[in-house]
């Protein structure tokens, strides 16, 4: 039997304080208000006094609303009645789809035991040479877009999930502007992915706090569907507003803030959700895909700060391509020494060139004389943006490579690469072709 | 007085991993209590008293609990067990032995489900030191059994006071853990009882030797930017801070690996799970070449990842520091790696927030300083009571929010240890690895190659960088050839030296020896001075020169190729190097 409590003796910003009794911490309560039925979360206990936030927002919120308490913590039906279907944050259908009951699970479970994980090892292919051959995605990997707004990341995140070979999609949107999400749906349904995609919607228009439940309830029902065998990826975006959802809470319950007005925990809530993503010994896995927005394109604001000390990398993406500086898969050992022998290689030479490409810019826009090798550096650094960052390039990892090697044969001779002899001689394109175009 | 009787309260308050308890009795700063739920029981700490309430940070998470649930306390302090049976053991912060909860309970760590961390049914062939009526005090060896390769000595429990007389020891044999070993009498005439294993509070050091002394013999990572330019001590310390993506954790990993010392601990604390799946995965495979003998063998990893709870983050680096100290006392070097300590101190900022303590800056509590100091403290090397020598090594990494280093976690360990090797971001974008970046690090131990080729690097460094910053307002045609060359000594000693590529399996380590050798060479290189035409001239020089110094650095110490490729650089150096008299050697 649920009991109903009716004295509400505080509505502070999203939190309402009731007075009950026997009410377990992190349960569900529903609160019914003039404006219907809501979801609250109990986030203090303190004597009788039971601090809830109240998903839906605490506007309209009465002193004389009735409080049920549910006896139990979140909870989301799993199972697979819910692929091609759309709920909203707080799990209740958006499709005109009946509500489902069966099978409920707890969201918010406890962590993996570490020792039941198998190191990650198999490569998600995209087809994007700036990810394939630079900053390879694996399966299990957990991994944030940082951008600044404007930028195309749900583009890129919806790219990377129909090119994927993944089981099943989950998307958790949180203050998802209403065309992206409209976006996703349709781009989804437009290659035939939809009915393995299951959504959780969280609007711009809806109130801040209910994108709080977002990353929980997909990683949840991701994680059942992970211990069945199945390959997961889970898209989260964007992740910036789930802090912000923290932040006011924490705000709201007085706790004393430690960067930028953001909670001291940020970084344990920040890891509770990502570290979620798994290869589990004997079953599926779950990759986490998300978009980060940077705030003023500042990475060592909280928020991406924090995230990239929990990610196993980064995508950096500015100007509409992934910034080889700064973007990052820790997880890309794992797989690109069994790809092929010349990719780890490439891979280091490729960007140690761009790096000293990007040094010579500086120096010409400061005017200075170009040297022979600034100019060869220039050649290569064009080409390099051209057919490598460009997100239009949709190429096979080892069609990638193969460009590589020629753009380099194209703008250097060999000992200027600083390639190991042993692989020039292997991979070095024919260079009687070639000496004709080299400049020197 | 604590009585007997049981200590029971009751919870009056929840907020995230804390609770309040009404307790009308006799409460201990910082013993154990644990809080029944239905059929569960969670273990929590006593962090702070008021009145006749006590406040417990919960090692578990506190979804469930009630006002009212039940709270027992023990008048124990958080302790770890001592004992054979350490060594290849992975353990959570509060030392239960992860592979057996897996066993037991599947994917997930099920809370509340403590196993006890040493098995105690496992025989250990026991071979005694001590007869009757020898006398012995605390850390004294007793006898020994083997463990791995190492001789596991039985101690007299490191919290007895004064002189013991040996009662009884049992002869040489195969005994468990549950079997008394020894017994003991004090002066009083009270006779106790020595078990193969022991308890000890993390949270106190172990002090059972005869004295400390000062670190001077170097701890040889094999790392040649660390052994040749900042140099770590055995039973000294050092703090390892870097933005994230530069490399601190893949830094760590390679020094646990190659790193010249008996044991290793891997304090895994508050960091992503999958690096410590990788460690866990691979080094019961890797054989460490020294011993021959997987690496596992050697070590031991606490692991309490970043979603594992956060009180148990706080202990996992004390319990990983009081397994150090244990193996110390054996006359034993063990090295113990804590990734990260801002997430240990990112805990006690939690802890601290919800006890609404005053904050400090950027919120972390007061004592933030005293803590890391205490922790960074418990390094050393010991001279024992039997005049052996042990150590126990301390390399933390940090991870300041922003990659800033002024930030209070930074600056406190930057305080307290003997070297710093600061990561930065502009070295790890430009592929040169490992990260640490000369201009900003420094060390206060003893270098493995002679101060002069130490000084003579870290000079042209700063010199090139100069240069470099000069050639950025200046451009190339406006500097000076001399200072070009001095550019691009610097970028050569750069490449060929302080980079290292931790995915050649002969470059990934290289020995003091080799270090040695290559350092004398390279000095050298730096002294000489060269002709050349023009700038081109000298950049394709240096080029050439890279680019044999690479293949010379994975080539095999000693080998044919070696030889070749060494003597191909010579002829190179010879043909382009300003003659001069004679006598300049």
């Amino acid at each position: 039997m649920h009991r109903v409590y009716t004295k509400i003796v505080q509505i502070a910003g999203d939190v309402v304080t009731v007075e009950a009794e026997n009410v377990g911490y992190n349960h569900i309560a529903e609160i019914t208000t003039q404006r219907g039925v809501s979801l609250a979360q109990v986030i203090r206990l303190d004597g009788k006094r039971v601090s809830l936030q109240v998903f839906a927002g605490s506007r309209g919120c009465s002193t004389g609303d009735r409080v049920r308490f549910l006896g139990h913590p979140m909870r989301i039906s799993a199972s697979e009645n819910l692929l091609g279907r759309i709920f909203n944050g707080s799990g209740a259908p958006l499709d005109n789809g009946p509500a489902l009951s069966e099978n409920l699970i707890e969201v918010a479970g406890p962590p993996v035991n570490p020792v039941k994980r198998v190191i990650p090892n198999k490569m998600i292919r995209t087809g994007i040479p700036m990810i394939d051959v630079f900053n390879s995605l694996v399966e299990s990997q957990k991994l944030p877009i940082f951008s600044i707004a404007g930028e195309p990341y749900n583009e890129l995140l919806a790219r990377i999930a129909i090119q994927a070979e993944v089981d099943i999609i989950i998307l958790g949107g949180m203050g998802l502007k209403y065309d992206d999400y409209l976006f996703f749906r349709d781009k989804l349904e437009e290659e035939g992915a939809l009915s393995r995609c299951i959504f959780f919607v969280h609007t711009a228009s809806d109130p801040t706090v209910e994108c709080l439940l977002v990353p929980d309830i997909s990683l949840a029902v991701a994680e059942h569907f992970a211990l069945q065998g199945k390959r997961v990826l889970v898209l989260l975006t964007d992740m910036t507003n789930f802090c912000d959802a923290l932040k006011e809470i924490a705000i709201t319950m007085e706790q004393v803030p430690s960067n930028r007005g953001y909670p001291g925990d940020l970084y344990s809530q920040l890891a509770a959700r990502y570290e979620k993503a798994v290869d589990f010994d004997t079953a599926g896995s779950i990759t986490i895909l998300s978009v980060t927005t940077m705030p003023g394109d500042d990475v060592t604001h909280p928020v991406p700060d924090n995230t990239g000390y929990i990610t196993e990398g980064q995508f950096y993406l500015k100007n509409g391509v992934i910034e080889p500086f700064g973007s990052l898969s820790r997880l890309k050992q794992q797989v690109n020494g069994a790809t092929r022998p010349d990719h780890r290689t490439i891979m280091d030479t490729m960007i140690q060139l761009f790096a000293s490409y990007r040094e010579t810019l500086e120096k010409q826009a400061m005017g200075f004389q170009m040297s022979a090798w600034d100019k060869k550096l220039l050649r290569y650094g064009k080409r390099f943006e051209k057919e490598m960052m460009s997100l239009n390039v949709n190429i096979p990892l080892e069609k990638a490579l193969d460009l590589c090697w020629e753009i380099l044969a194209d703008c250097f001779t060999p000992e200027e690469t600083g390639i190991k002899p042993s692989l020039i001689e292997q991979y070095w394109p024919n260079r009687q072709k070639k000496k004709g175009q080299i400049v020197v | 007085m604590i009585t007997k009787e049981k200590r029971i309260g009751k919870i009056t308050r929840v907020y995230g991993n804390m609770v309040a308890v009404q307790i009308d009795n006799v409460v201990v700063q910082n013993e154990v209590a644990y809080i029944w739920h239905r059929d569960e029981r969670l273990k929590a700490e006593v962090i702070r008293v008021r009145a006749n309430t006590a406040e417990l940070q919960v090692f578990e998470s506190t979804t469930d609990l009630c006002v009212g649930d039940k709270v027992e306390f023990t008048n124990e302090l958080l302790c770890v067990e001592l004992g054979p049976g350490l060594l290849g053991q992975i353990f959570d912060g509060l030392q239960n032995p992860l592979p057996l909860l897996a066993e037991q309970y599947g994917f997930f760590l099920k809370r509340g489900a403590y196993l006890t961390p040493l098995a105690e049914d496992v025989e250990w062939e026991f071979t005694p030191l001590v007869k009757p009526t020898d006398k012995v005090r605390a850390g004294d060896k007793l006898g020994f059994v083997p463990e791995k390769i190492f001789k596991h000595y039985c101690l007299v429990p490191f919290g007895w006071q004064g002189i013991y007389e040996v009662i009884e020891i049992v002869p040489l044999g195969r005994y468990n853990l549950k079997t008394p070993i020894a017994r003991l009498r004090d002066t009083e005439g009270i006779i106790k009882e020595v078990y193969l294993k022991q308890l000890w509070p993390v949270k106190i050091p172990i002090r059972a030797y005869q004295e400390k002394l000062k670190p001077t013999e170097p701890l040889v990572t094999k790392m040649r930017l660390i052994d040749s330019l900042f140099p770590v001590c055995r039973g000294g310390t050092y703090c390892i801070p870097g933005p994230f993506g530069a490399g601190k954790t893949v830094l760590q990993q390679l020094t646990s690996r190659h790193a010249e010392v008996d044991i290793v601990v891997i304090a895994a604390c508050g960091e992503r799970a999958g690096e410590v799946v990788e460690t866990l995965k691979t080094f019961p495979k890797l054989i460490d070449p020294r011993t021959g003998r997987p690496l596992s063998d050697r070590t031991v990893i606490i692991c309490n990842t970043s979603s594992m709870p956060v009180a148990a983050r706080e202990s996992s680096v004390y319990t990983a520091v009081t397994i150090a100290e244990y193996y110390r006392q054996m006359g034993l070097h063990v090295l113990l790696l804590a990734d990260s300590t801002s997430r240990w101190a990112q805990a006690m900022r939690e802890m601290s927030g919800r006890l609404e303590e005053i904050p400090g800056e950027e919120a972390f509590p007061a004592y933030l300083e005293s803590r890391i100091a205490s922790f960074y403290e418990r390094a050393g090397i010991v001279r024992l009571n039997d005049g052996s020598i042990g150590s126990v090594t301390i390399g933390g990494t940090v991870s300041p929010a922003g990659g800033n280093f002024e930030e209070p976690v930074t600056q406190a360990t930057l305080k307290v240890v003997g070297a710093f090797h600061g990561l930065s971001r502009e070295r790890s974008d430009a592929r040169r690895y490992p990260a640490i970046d000369p201009l900003i690090s420094w060390s206060k131990y003893k270098a493995v190659i002679p101060e002069k080729y130490r000084q003579r690097g870290i000079e042209v460094l700063r010199r090139a960088y100069e240069i470099a910053q000069m050639m950025k307002v200046v451009g190339e045609e406006g500097t000076s050839l001399s200072d070009y060359i001095e550019y691009l000594k610097g970028e050569f000693f750069d490449f060929v030296y302080l980079q290292q590529n931790a995915f050649d399996p002969v470059d990934e380590a290289c020995p003091a020896e080799r270090q040695k050798y290559t350092s004398e060479f390279i000095y050298e290189i730096l002294e000489a001075e060269f002709l050349f035409e023009d700038k081109q001239n000298a950049l394709s020089f240096f080029q050439k020169l890279r680019q044999l110094f690479r293949g010379w650095n994975s080539s095999v110490w000693q080998s044919e190729e070696f030889r070749t490729i060494e003597q191909q650089i010579r002829n190179l150096v010879e043909e382009k190097r300003l003659k001069k008299e004679p006598h300049h050697a």
